[in-house]
């Protein structure tokens, strides 16, 4: 290589861009592929419905309780075992408290409103052994899941995330050892993990925590390798290395934005897979302690008296579907919608 | 191939002592004792402790431990039914839950296979819509759902099927927890099939095969379904997580003698003898059958039987 080949620039080639060019040059590269997906995602009506049914279950976990003036452990011995009561319909002979009860004699339709001359009450979902509202009990339930899966979706995020990119960013030996890790820990079936832990541990709310997020994290971590492996050679963050970005500006300015649309839809995934196992240790006897209220407990309770009292165990079981199915179309909306 | 096949056994032997070990650890810290029995004195406490090795070293006995688990020999159970050999209580469990879950894997695999190849082949709107429904509702919601409607509707109202499990009539006593464990199966591998069929339609070979004027019975059999069903094995491991999980709270509901019931029981009792073994005999399983798949998939995939790496 001769001297004469080499150029050195000046400062007077770069020249600032004039201020329209800018704005042009940064919203269309950048937002313009978000507002793509947006709209690519709020066109699929099933992932809208999914949205919909889900803001809905948020909106009554935050309220439900409250809505039908019996607060959600309070309990009125007298009013035991009603059926749903429903103001307006009750007067067409639909879900108007009374049950058909299967006796030895055959069976009977029986109105504990009627027998108990409280005539001016409506249980919305019917009352529970205990004489406490299901309607109040079945929102904070739904409430209680929530607040499990959630803090079980973002610890499993943060460490999933970190220990993902942080093997696939890295490579080499560093991966080699952590990917060994993973695959000898996740050989340990979930099943056996949770029991033992929450053997060891006492029942409650952080116990339950703790189980879902040493069960999760792997599945978060195994798709954020995937996913850096996929951006760390692409064009702009070797831009960026060349200009001698550090590590930690290309992890977090580089590749972690650009990584976030799968993560989103791990999200999505991981809080019916977390309410299914807080509703699995409840049904197993490892769940939230008695006397709580959760969707895995009113289900264990709702399916121990479900062939003398079936609506027990109908709100729960609907709003567990509902939630499920709606967590799954928004996530299904979303791949579909990135992948494009 | 017999290299692969070494390095994958030596992994699966030292994951399964891990998990021996790891059990054996946790459950020096559980909570509660098997003689909780307050008429026990503490001399008779004492007594019961060096009858079952329990006051020798943490070491020895897990060695002691791990012996015996490689024999076969899972110790005695402390308080479910006292001094009768876990073996034995497993003896009669183990083939029901068996045959439980591996009728649930085989028949959702062969109902989501065709699932997926009918919606991927006839694509007709009405499959189209009948497969999502299906696959969503499949794979949203877990089977102890699909197990209480079940036992509502077809169990109770229509009593066409026995509530609980018959030890006279076995095989109609199984189909509701059969019904209900493989719906999830089928809805996951429907999908992966559908998937995989579609990119194998869509590929060179088989636009070769029907320029040669091969008939599409023959294109569907030799080329679609062989190509789109390697994979499908691949899911099948993570299908068996969760009919393990699933298992427990089907094999409860509806009152079926497997190891499922047993382990609750085992854990409400704190009889942690019994909850050692049984998490040995699922992680054992687990491991096993995760071995099989892999070797099955070996075998079939010419990439790695011709001596490359699986992806």
């Amino acid at each position: 290589m001769t001297d004469t080949a080499v150029y050195t620039p000046t400062e007077q080639d770069f020249v600032p861009a004039p201020p329209e060019l800018k704005e042009t040059a940064s919203s269309e590269a950048v937002t313009g592929s978000k507002n793509d997906m947006r709209k690519r995602f709020f066109a699929q009506k099933s992932a809208v419905a999914g949205v919909v049914i889900l803001a809905l279950l948020v909106l009554l976990a935050i309220v439900g309780p409250y809505i039908s003036g019996h607060s959600y452990d309070e309990q009125t011995l007298k009013h035991a075992n009603l059926a749903p009561r429903v103001p307006g319909l009750s007067a067409a002979g639909i879900l108007d408290g009374s049950e058909t009860m299967n006796k030895t004699g055959g069976s009977e339709t029986v109105n504990l409103y009627e027998d108990l001359e409280i005539t001016d009450e409506y249980y919305l979902f019917g009352t529970d052994s205990l004489g406490r509202d299901l309607f109040s009990r079945a929102f904070m339930g739904l409430r209680i899941s929530l607040i499990i899966a959630a803090a079980a979706t973002v610890i499993n995020l943060l460490i999933g995330m970190n220990f993902g990119i942080i093997s696939g960013y890295f490579g080499g030996m560093t991966d080699i050892l952590m990917q060994r890790f993973i695959d000898v820990v996740g050989s340990i079936p979930t099943l056996v993990v949770v029991t033992l832990l929450m053997l060891v541990l006492k029942p409650g709310m952080g116990s339950i925590i703790i189980a879902l997020m040493l069960s999760g994290w792997i599945e978060m971590s195994h798709i954020s390798r995937a996913e850096v492996l996929k951006v760390k050679e692409l064009e702009y963050v070797q831009a960026a290395r060349t200009l001698g970005a550090g590590h930690r500006h290309i992890i977090f300015r580089e590749i972690v934005p650009n990584i976030t649309g799968k993560l989103i839809t791990q999200i999505m995934l991981s809080i019916p897979s977390a309410v299914f196992l807080e509703a699995f240790l409840s049904f197993v006897g490892l769940g939230m302690p008695a006397g709580s209220c959760s969707l895995g407990t009113l289900l264990t309770d709702g399916f121990q008296n479900v062939l003398l009292h079936p609506y027990k165990l109908l709100p729960a079981a609907i709003i567990m579907v509902l939630l499920m199915v709606s967590c799954h179309l928004v996530a299904e909306g979303l791949k579909k919608a990135s992948e494009q | 191939m017999g290299r692969y096949l070494r390095k994958r056994i030596l992994i699966s032997v030292s994951i399964l002592f891990l998990i021996l070990l790891i059990l054996f650890l946790l459950l020096q810290f559980m909570p509660g004792s098997p003689f909780n029995d307050a008429k026990l004195s503490e001399e008779q406490v004492e007594a019961l402790r060096k009858q079952y090795g329990l006051d020798q070293p943490v070491i020895v006995q897990f060695f002691k431990y791990v012996g015996n688990m490689l024999r076969g020999d899972f110790g005695v159970s402390y308080s479910i039914s006292p001094n009768t050999p876990i073996t034995t209580l497993l003896v009669n469990r183990f083939p029901i839950t068996l045959k439980i879950g591996f009728a649930s894997l085989i028949f959702g695999t062969v109902a989501g296979v065709t699932l997926g190849l009918v919606t991927a082949f006839f694509r007709n709107r009405f499959v189209k819509i009948l497969y999502s429904l299906f696959t969503m509702l499949g794979i949203a919601i877990p089977s102890y759902l699909f197990a209480m409607f079940f036992s509502w509707f077809i169990g109770y109202k229509a009593e066409l099927l026995p509530l609980l499990y018959d030890f006279r009539s076995p095989f109609v006593s199984t189909v509701m927890p059969v019904a209900a464990l493989s719906f999830s199966v089928t809805a996951v591998i429907a999908r992966f099939t559908k998937s995989e069929a579609e990119d194998v339609m869509k590929s060179d070979y088989v636009m070769l095969a029907r320029c040669s004027g091969l008939g599409s019975g023959s294109i569907m059999v030799k080329y679609i379904l062989r190509n789109s069903l390697i994979p499908v094995i691949t899911v099948m491991a993570g299908l068996l997580v969760g009919l393990l999980t699933g298992s427990l709270v089907i094999e409860k509901m509806f009152s079926i003698p497997g190891i499922g019931g047993l382990l609750t029981t085992a854990i409400e009792s704190n009889d942690y003898s019994v909850v050692l073994a049984l998490s040995f005999v699922y992680s054992a399983l687990y491991i096993v059958v995760m071995l099989i798949l892999d070797l099955v998939y070996c075998v079939v995939d010419p990439r790695v039987r011709l001596g490359g790496k699986p992806e």
